[in-house]
């Protein structure tokens, strides 16, 4: 058997690149509606709720 | 390859947690690095967290959408899912093996020496019921008189929010240990069973319960980087099956949402070439199927 035909082909895999490319659109959309300013004020307190106090 | 995860874990686990001015402020940190998702499951209420907890906050912006949006601003938690699915899209459920906190904490407790027992499998899928119903459809749903919901997985059930922030931050500010009652104690007995069960069996909540562990799963067939199963190579041994920390058979389940690619079933088990680490449809190996003909595996003697 040629050596070619024992070679096994490897290809790019697109799904991967889609589905970043999905989550980074989410993602920006997120950042235009100003959710990140958001998400940083409910992470710097202390949530007393989240930790099961009071 | 195990030495250099653990550093890593320990590494991530450091980044994570960075903040180590807490015993003098007696508060969190502040800092502009809140704004980044913690990759893994940790706290942000953690007085040493640096970064903000996706579960956490995907809750609190679900479970005030529509005060949110009484006020209009649009917090759908675009920001925090898309950071999340990015991660996944990456890396996927590799993210536990290699740079989650509670992760490597449960790791460490199943070192201690004792009886070790397995988890069934039809187990694994209740870290989907946590997902969608404790973190997605009660936070939604269930509100109070105001039309504010709660964050049911970090308020009722989260042993990583008991262990790295409840207990840490009841020590800083003693006045909190007046807000104590039924939530905290019944949050005290799982962490408390999840640390025993740790020990007893290999990532006991990572398998069962993690949301985030659920989310990343979603990912398995399609994430970037993945462990590979070479079916040629393979001569069904079986060496890959014990040495697996979530009970994945890797020959019979190659995409299995479970596999945290830590990549012991490829260099403690595999005698074979049969595993390997591909990136993106790429094979990361010596080149056996790429450089040179495969050459005829040793077989076992049956």
């Amino acid at each position: 058997m040629p050596d070619s035909a024992e070679r096994k082909v490897h290809r790019v895999r697109r799904a991967p690149f889609v589905v970043i490319g999905v989550f980074l659109l989410l993602w920006f959309v997120g950042i235009t509606l100003d959710e990140p300013g958001r998400v940083m004020e409910q992470a710097i307190q202390t949530c007393l709720s989240c930790i099961g106090i009071g | 390859m195990g030495f250099v995860r653990k550093w890593v874990q320990i590494i991530f686990g450091f980044l994570m947690n960075g903040y180590w001015g807490f015993p003098f402020s007696r508060s969190l940190y502040q800092g502009p690095l809140k704004v980044i998702c913690a990759p893994g499951l940790n706290c942000y209420s953690c007085p040493a967290s640096t970064t903000y907890c996706i579960i956490g906050s995907i809750q609190q912006l679900l479970a005030n959408v529509r005060l949110s949006l009484d006020a209009g601003q649009y917090y759908f938690g675009l920001y925090v899912v898309g950071s999340a699915g990015i991660l996944g899209g990456l890396f996927g459920r590799m993210i536990c093996g290699w740079a989650c906190p509670f992760g490597f904490i449960q790791e460490l407790l199943h070192k201690i020496p004792s009886p070790k027992y397995r988890i069934p499998r039809v187990l694994r899928f209740g870290k989907f019921f946590f997902l969608v119903v404790f973190v997605i459809l009660l936070p939604l749903f269930a509100l109070d008189q105001f039309g504010a919901g709660e964050p049911w997985f970090c308020k009722y059930i989260c042993p990583a929010g008991t262990l790295e922030a409840g207990l840490p931050m009841l020590g800083l500010q003693p006045s909190l240990q007046a807000g104590l009652g039924f939530i905290f104690l019944n949050k005290l007995v799982i962490m408390l069973g999840f640390v025993v069960w740790s020990v007893l069996s290999s990532r006991p909540f990572c398998r069962m319960v993690c949301p985030l562990g659920a989310f990343y799963a979603l990912f398995s067939r399609v994430r970037m980087v993945r462990l590979r199963w070479d079916k040629e190579n393979c001569v069904r041994c079986g060496a890959c099956h014990p040495v697996c920390p979530m009970g994945v058979k890797f020959d019979e389940s190659p995409d299995d949402m479970d596999c945290i690619t830590c990549m012991k079933c490829m260099t403690k088990a595999c005698r074979f070439d049969a595993i390997y680490l591909e990136v993106g449809g790429i094979p990361l190996r010596a080149g056996r199927t790429l450089a040179r003909p495969n050459p005829a595996p040793v077989r076992p003697k049956i």
